[in-house]
Formats: structure tokens, C-alpha cells, sequence
């Protein structure tokens, strides 16, 4: 008893590993935390590999692919006019919406919804919204009469953990990819697409925003969740470990280090001081490697 | 004082709470929990027979329904059976009555800030008041930061509006245990310093964030007396209540 308690004693010598890792999942688990690996090979405080290629969906007007390890998040932006809220007539508005369809993991049903989709949609927004990133005066085009409506669809093509951090990258990554479309005031006093076929003819009027074609983004913010197990931190969990080990907390930061979102929805570990630290320690890393990443998809994209 | 309050509170003022247990007739276990005029009800229902798809069944399952004020229920109010669910899962014993479902049920009264605390302290009473095997009893505060960089309890939905950045903690009440040492862990931290829930909105330095945290448990451990209090009464006076 002594023996198995220190996890030596445990069948794991007498059958194969994966048998082993289905019927014991948490020892398995436990077993590599003891040698401070993980199944995948990586260290405890390491990310997945992270790739990011801005431009994916040609008929949106921004778009990215985010991937962590095999997470794989579609985002897209659709611009469209609106007329601003009375309360903002100088403001444009964003919609935000993530979408988890039934390809993207065994758990979700075709048809009906997946329980997660609805609870990152809000996380997202409210972190974009929150963090200051984007300014909605920027998405005004006549005070009070017009304004960008962006509409950012977010699509999970592959569930494999992390799903938050994943897709709080594809869409600023989208929105850093984001070309407004150039439109004028027609003779009505209507505000209309300059359409790519029509660019050939000499415009009967004057385009409204020639010049500002690109958002500024101030202070980006970046995610990492962490699993909190005993007193293991695994970064960057993959679909499996969340599921063994249920304590997830998710820290979000911007470029300046700011904390915008630390988010603990419950889990059977207690949080304590020293473990948010290291957390946040972690995260402050991953940023740098997170605006390292975007900076050189931005690049990519310019050179092309 | 540094900071004026609207309704004339010092900064580490809660608002009175009041709490009544068994307020519903037909749910197993009900409460209301009132922190000035944010008022929540929470009804539990069961624990009934078999878990829902995706549920493990060799634990009970438990299933959150909010109901909010007016309209329907939308995306935040997904969140929030979310955060809900996922606290309340982490304070009851759930290998008690495995391959079972408890719904809790919460309906919003009033909302004046500091709503998901409010329900979760409901919740929480309501898991007591049906007699559910809880390991500990989960207490929620809402602190917020103020532009200047002080830190304000309990904010009415004013000032949640109007503030840089809030946070809402769930902390676990501190156990009374016949071993002297009987709440502290290993690490020789005491238990109800850990974090159960922890929801943020806005931005703030990392300190902040620490600063509220300090606050809150300081707050968390008056709330945590008030709530062994109140459920002592009940017990007392209430003998009926059985099954």
C-alpha cells in the first residue's frame, strides 16, 4: 500500500502504456508531473507550438487562422454600415461570436449547440471590449448618421484545449489584419461600398475614408490558461488534461502587462497567492512570444 | 475619506445582507439572499435519478438554470450558469450520490450590482437549506477599483458602471475543525485563503488585482460568519425539515 501510494506499485509495470494511460488517466498523468514532463514531451511551463497566418478567408475583410498545437480557430471580420446608437452617435459597434461547430471535437452534438460556444463568445468580448484595444470612435464615418458595424465570427475547427487563448489570438490577429473598405456619400446622402469592378471608372464622388483604412491597436491582449493540479502548473493544457484535471484559470494581459482578465471558474483546487504569481509569471512569457508571433505574420503579410 | 460613495458607504462597507432560507415551498431547499437591492431566489431541486449527456456518471451531476429578471436568457446568463456551476461543483461532495442531477434554480429579483456573488451566496444557502453534502460553504464578494487606485466593496450597479476595473472572488468559509490545525493545508496557508472562483472585468495592474484579493478575503471572512450564523438560527428553529 505504502509502495502504491507513491505511485510505483500501480498495474503501470504489468500492462501497456496505453492501456495504462486509458484506465488510470489522473496517475498517468501524476506520473509524468513527477518527472516534470508531460505526455507530449513538453516541460510543465511550456506552450504549444503557435503558428498564425493572417488572411485566410479572401472574401472577409480581415481574417486570420490561429493554431496551438492542434487548436486550430478561424477568425473573420465583416464590415458593414450602420446607423450609430443615439446615446453614441460617434462610435461604431463590434459583434462578436464564436462558434464551435460539430467537427470540431467528439463532444459536440451536430444541431445542438455546444455548451462552451455561448460562455467564450462572452469571455471574448468582454476582453476585447474591456482591454481598450480597439477605439470605436475609429469605426465612425459620418457623426451620427454612419458607422462601421464589425461583425468577427470565430470558428473552432479544432477543439484540442486552450480554446480561449486560441481564439482571443485569431481575433486580434484578425482585426490587425482588418482592411476597412473604401466607401462614399452618393447623391441621396447615402453612404455606398466602392466596389472593386467600378475602381476603373473615374468616382462621381469623393470617398469618405481614404485615408483611414487600418484600426490602431493600442495594448493587445494575449491569453494563456494554466491547469492548477496539486502544486503543478501545466501551461497551455491540451483537451485531454483538461478534462483529467479540472482547474482552469485563464490569465489575459496586455502588451504593457496589464492584467485584463483572470478568469477561475471554479475547479476542485483552491488558487492561492504564490500559485496566481507563477501563473502570471508564465503568462508575462507567453505574451512576448504571443506579440513576437503576431508581429512576424504582420511582416509576412506585408512582404507579400 | 478618499472615496464618496453615492450612497454614502466608507469603502469597505458591504451592503446589508439579509438571508432567508426556505422561502420556497415545493423545492427541496430554497433561500433568498439580499445585499441592498440586489436580490436573488435559489431553489434546488433533487437529487434526481441519472446525469445528463456529458456528464460523468460515477459523480453526481449538478445543472444550473438562471433565470434572469426580465427577457430571455442570453450569453451572459450562459456565463453565468457557467461560473456557477463549475463553483458550486467544486464545494459539494459529488461521490455522495453519484449518477444523480441537482438543478439549482436562479431567479434574479432585483439587480443593483454584484449580481453573480449575490446568487452564488444564494446558491450556497439553498445547497444548505436541502441538505446536500457540501465539503465547505463558498462565499462571494464583489470588490471593485476605483479610477484613483482604491479598491471599494460591494459596489451598487452604478458603480460597477462607472469603475476602471471589478472583480468577483469566491473564497471558501473557514472551517471549524476539532484538529487545532484542522483548516490548514500542507503549505501551512490557511484553506480559506485559496481562490475558488475568480472573475475579472477590466483592466489593472497585476498588484491591484492582489490588493482586491486581500480585500475581499478580509470581507469574505465577515460574510463567512454571517452565513454560519444565520444557517445555526435556522437549524435551530426548524426541525421539520427533513427529506
Amino acid at each position: 500500500m505504502v509502495e502504491s501510494a507513491k505511485g510505483m506499485n500501480d498495474l503501470s509495470s504489468e500492462m501497456e502504456v496505453d492501456a495504462f494511460r486509458r484506465l488510470f488517466p489522473l496517475r498517468f498523468h501524476e506520473r509524468h508531473l513527477l518527472e516534470s514532463v508531460r505526455p507530449d514531451a513538453r516541460p510543465l511551463g511550456k506552450a504549444r507550438d503557435t503558428s498564425l497566418a493572417l488572411g485566410a478567408v479572401a472574401s472577409a475583410d480581415g481574417s486570420a487562422l490561429a493554431k496551438i498545437g492542434s487548436t486550430t480557430m478561424l477568425a473573420a471580420i465583416k464590415m458593414e454600415v450602420m446607423t450609430p446608437a443615439k446615446e453614441t452617435p460617434d462610435e461604431g459597434c463590434i459583434a462578436i461570436e464564436f462558434h464551435m461547430p460539430a467537427i470540431c471535437s467528439p463532444i459536440v452534438r451536430p444541431g445542438r449547440p455546444a455548451e462552451a460556444a455561448p460562455v467564450v463568445s462572452k469571455q471574448l468580448s468582454d476582453t476585447i471590449v474591456s482591454s481598450g484595444m480597439l477605439d470605436l470612435k475609429e469605426l465612425s464615418l459620418v457623426s451620427g448618421k454612419a458607422a462601421w458595424m464589425a461583425y468577427l465570427d470565430i470558428y473552432c475547427l479544432d477543439a484540442d484545449g486552450a480554446l480561449f487563448d486560441a481564439a482571443l489570438l485569431a481575433a486580434v490577429a484578425a482585426f490587425s489584419h482588418l482592411q476597412i473598405p473604401v466607401v462614399s456619400l452618393n447623391d441621396d446622402g447615402r453612404i455606398v461600398v466602392f466596389s472593386k469592378e467600378s475602381e476603373g471608372e473615374k468616382p462621381k464622388n469623393k470617398p469618405v475614408n481614404e485615408e483611414k483604412r487600418k484600426l490602431k491597436l493600442r495594448s493587445i491582449p494575449f491569453g494563456l490558461t494554466c491547469i492548477i493540479h496539486k502544486n503543478y502548473i501545466l501551461a497551455d493544457p491540451t483537451a485531454e488534461e483538461e478534462s483529467i484535471m479540472e482547474t482552469l484559470i485563464t490569465i489575459v494581459l496586455d502588451s504593457s502587462y496589464q492584467l485584463v482578465s483572470l478568469y477561475k471558474p471554479g475547479g476542485p483546487a483552491l488558487a492561492y497567492q504564490p500559485i496566481i504569481q507563477d501563473c502570471i509569471a508564465l503568462s508575462r512569457q507567453r505574451v512576448g512570444e504571443l506579440q513576437t508571433i503576431l508581429n512576424e505574420a504582420i511582416c509576412d503579410m506585408e512582404v507579400d | 475619506m478618499e472615496v464618496d460613495r453615492a450612497d454614502g458607504r466608507t469603502p469597505n462597507q458591504r451592503r446589508p445582507v439579509v438571508c432567508t432560507r426556505g422561502v420556497l415551498h415545493r423545492a427541496h431547499g430554497s433561500a433568498s439572499w439580499a445585499q441592498g437591492d440586489t436580490k436573488v431566489i435559489a431553489a434546488v431541486y433533487g437529487p434526481k435519478a441519472g446525469t445528463k449527456k456529458n456528464e460523468n456518471p460515477e459523480k453526481a451531476c449538478i445543472e444550473v438554470i438562471w433565470k434572469p429578471k426580465t427577457g430571455q436568457s442570453g450569453k451572459p446568463e450562459r456565463e453565468y450558469e457557467m461560473v456557477l456551476k463549475k463553483t458550486l461543483q467544486s464545494i459539494c461532495l459529488l461521490n455522495v450520490h453519484p449518477n444523480t442531477t441537482t438543478t439549482i434554480v436562479i431567479q434574479v429579483v432585483n439587480d443593483d450590482g454584484a449580481l453573480l456573488p449575490c446568487a452564488i451566496n444564494a446558491a450556497c444557502s439553498a445547497l444548505v437549506d436541502a441538505g446536500i453534502p457540501l465539503k465547505h460553504l463558498a462565499v462571494a464578494i464583489c470588490c471593485c477599483m476605483v479610477e484613483s487606485g482604491h479598491v471599494i466593496l460591494d459596489p451598487s450597479k452604478l458603480e460597477e458602471q462607472n469603475m476602471k476595473a471589478f472583480v468577483y472572488l469566491v473564497f471558501p468559509n473557514s472551517i471549524i475543525s476539532v484538529l487545532p490545525d484542522g483548516s490548514k493545508r500542507p503549505g501551512g496557508e490557511a484553506m480559506e485563503h485559496g481562490i475558488i472562483t475568480s472573475v475579472t472585468h477590466g483592466v489593472m495592474a497585476v498588484d491591484d488585482y492582489f490588493s482586491c484579493v486581500k480585500l475581499g478575503r478580509a470581507a469574505a471572512a465577515e460574510l463567512s460568519d454571517f452565513v454560519r450564523n444565520s444557517l445555526k438560527l435556522k437549524a435551530g428553529n426548524d426541525p421539520s425539515k427533513v427529506g
